[in-house]
């Protein structure tokens, strides 16, 4: 007889695995539908980062704000799970999160909010967390190694040092920004710089799920309850471009970074979970592609 | 009432009325009470909703939009307006954005108050009037102070119309009393514009339409023009600046033989010519001769006072640009 703590721990990483292909069929059938010319604009997928926002959501409760940024896919559908808005809004179909005006780096719904201009959030990030301060949720914002070239990140953790915000940073470090490697583009370290503020910093590794969570959880927890900042920096790996067929890595470099896809692809489960998350994804791009065009009420 | 008093009236009632309403800013707690002691008492009186921050202006800017982003009312002080530069991001990319980028549309409560405009010797850059780089941003309203118009109504419409506002505060003004500074004239308001004749403002010769910080120059000018000349000039002060809403207007605007538009902004892309644009899009075929401009120099603004006059627009400049439009030959 299995015990139901047991139960729980397996339905939790059957839950995870799913969402983590989810993110990744989503991004990987937006990649298809750019190289056939059926989508408007540009994006950025999250390929091999996917683990970052599957790790931190059972630690988000709904009353907590999230910023997301322009590579913000995996946050969103690791959030509300609807892959179905989410590329209506991508597509500008019917059902669109945001009517389609905001496509893929705004979006807005109840408190997620992702926006395009790098380092911007951070500030932002800082007010939704004085307006919490005090009630047990926080601010959370995803940024990348690059946002940390932008003033603004700086005003935004020296405020909330001074003031004790409820604010989490969660930082994607990749070691590429667009095209430039981290050590082009940041001196010294990104703990230095926010020990600089007296904030906490906590860098990540590991992929493993069940690690992250044991490592991260009673961190968060203590944003929560002590009112503090803490830099979370995940050493992650982007595999794919920066938006559209624009990497300029040897193809052989990127093969060879760690993907939790090739880690878990031998894991009971997984292949039957991979072929269901393929199927949803490419019968949703089927659907939404079929909708009529999402309409705005500013430009009827 | 000074002007000064009049402003920090109308914020010790926003903040009263409203408990949800914060107001930030470099030295703005007491007994300071802001550079230019318009915050006086707030922080003694709100001491959570009033806040001193770093020198931070895009950190506060972003931080109050935040607070708006959640319902509350933010009131940012930048302590010179020329400073707003630094927080132009936060306000055009994200603040006035999230109005309508998210397809629906979201209230952002938000007031940026820019201590603005020279004449005080400041120099170049402590005494710009950037009203211009912000007209014409989709889910931006630009308000300008005015001893015509009371800063609790002022204030109260801005929140009302629950989208970011930035509030430009001639510095001149704030040591200025509330009201018509000219016995020669009288006042009535048309919607939110303040209207200033000597009688029939719909017969005028001439109508000078200027912001609040530069009203007092044109009645200067007017007097003159009155006394010295017979003109008689009609002065519209409007409180909003953009979007600047011409129709209401039209029937001052139809009977004057010239209009002319003032503001201190140096010359180039300048709020007047937004003005001028409406103006003529409406008048076209009534109009005797083009709307003229009038403002100051292509120039940095020199510290010097003797240099400062000559790029500033002053009272001279808009008596001779009415004498210019008014010129038949």
């Amino acid at each position: 007889m299995t015990a139901p703590a047991e139960v729980a721990t397996v339905s939790r990483e059957r839950a995870d695995l799913d969402l983590l292909l989810l993110i990744r069929h989503f991004e990987l059938a937006l990649l298809d539908l750019f190289a056939r010319g059926e989508l408007n604009g540009t994006t950025h997928t999250c390929l091999g980062q996917e683990y970052v926002p599957v790790a931190l959501t059972p630690l988000l409760v709904a009353e907590d704000h999230v910023f997301s940024n322009h590579r913000g896919h995996g946050h969103y559908l690791a959030r509300f799970r609807d892959p179905e808005g989410l590329l209506a809004e991508i597509m500008g179909r019917e059902g669109a999160v945001c009517s389609g005006v905001g496509g893929s780096q705004h979006i807005l719904r109840d408190r997620y909010l992702s926006t395009g201009v790098q380092g911007e959030s951070l500030p932002v990030a800082a007010g939704a967390a004085l307006h919490l301060r005090g009630s047990g949720a926080l601010a959370c914002v995803y940024i990348g190694d690059g946002t940390w070239g932008e003033g603004s990140v700086y005003e935004a953790l020296n405020l909330a040092s001074l003031w004790n915000l409820p604010l989490l940073v969660v930082v994607e470090n990749n070691g590429i920004a667009q095209s430039t490697p981290i050590a082009r583009q940041l001196a010294g370290t990104i703990r230095d710089r926010a020990h600089a503020f007296a904030i906490r910093h906590h860098e990540i590794t590991s992929t493993h799920i069940p690690d992250i969570r044991a490592q991260i959880g009673p961190l968060i927890e203590s944003v929560r309850t002590d009112s503090r900042p803490l830099v979370l920096e995940f050493a992650t790996h982007r595999l794919g471009p920066h938006s559209k067929g624009d990497d300029t890595r040897p193809a052989s470099l990127v093969r060879g970074l760690p993907d939790w896809y090739r880690d878990l692809s031998g894991a009971d489960g997984f292949t039957e979970a991979d072929r269901a998350a393929r199927e949803l994804v490419a019968g949703i791009v089927r659907e939404v592609a079929a909708r009529p065009l999402s309409r705005w009420s500013a430009c009827a | 009432m000074r002007v000064a008093e009049n402003l920090n009236s109308a914020l010790h009632e926003l903040l009263a009325r409203d408990p949800k309403a914060y107001l930030l800013g470099e030295d703005v707690l007491d007994p300071y009470g802001g550079a230019f002691k318009i915050t006086r008492g707030l922080s003694t009186r709100f001491p959570d909703r009033v806040l001193a921050t770093p020198i931070s202006e895009s950190g506060i800017t972003g931080l109050a939009a935040g607070l708006a982003l959640c319902g509350d009312t933010a009131v940012v002080e930048i302590m010179f307006g020329d400073f707003a530069a630094l927080a132009f991001d936060q306000i055009t990319n994200f603040a006035a954005k999230s109005v309508t980028m998210y397809g629906a549309r979201v209230p952002m409560r938000l007031i940026v108050r820019c201590p603005t405009g020279g004449g005080r010797g400041y120099g170049p850059t402590h005494s710009q009037s950037l009203q211009k780089h912000f007209i014409g941003v989709p889910g931006l309203a630009v308000y300008e102070m005015s001893a015509l118009h009371d800063n609790h109504t002022v204030l109260a419409a801005m929140v009302e119309s629950a989208q970011p506002c930035v509030f430009f505060e001639d510095k001149v003004l704030y040591t200025r009393q509330m009201r018509l500074s000219d016995d020669l004239f009288v006042s009535d308001m048309v919607g939110d514009v303040a209207r200033v004749y000597v009688d029939e403002p719909e017969r005028a010769d001439c109508v000078i339409i200027a912001p609040g910080g530069v009203a007092d120059r044109a009645l200067v000018a007017m007097r003159r023009l009155f006394l010295e000349r017979e003109l008689a000039c009609c002065l519209l002060v409007p409180s909003r600046l953009y979007p600047f809403d011409v129709e209401p207007l039209l029937p001052t605007l139809r009977g004057a033989r010239g209009v002319v538009v003032a503001e201190e902004s140096t010359a180039g892309g300048t709020w007047g010519a937004e003005v001028a644009h409406q103006i003529h899009h409406h008048l076209w075929s009534g109009l005797r001769r083009p709307v003229a401009l009038a403002h100051s120099a292509d120039s940095v603004i020199p510290t010097a006072a003797h240099l400062e006059r000559r790029v500033l627009l002053q009272e001279s400049t808009i008596h001779a640009s009415v004498l210019k439009v008014l010129d038949d030959r």
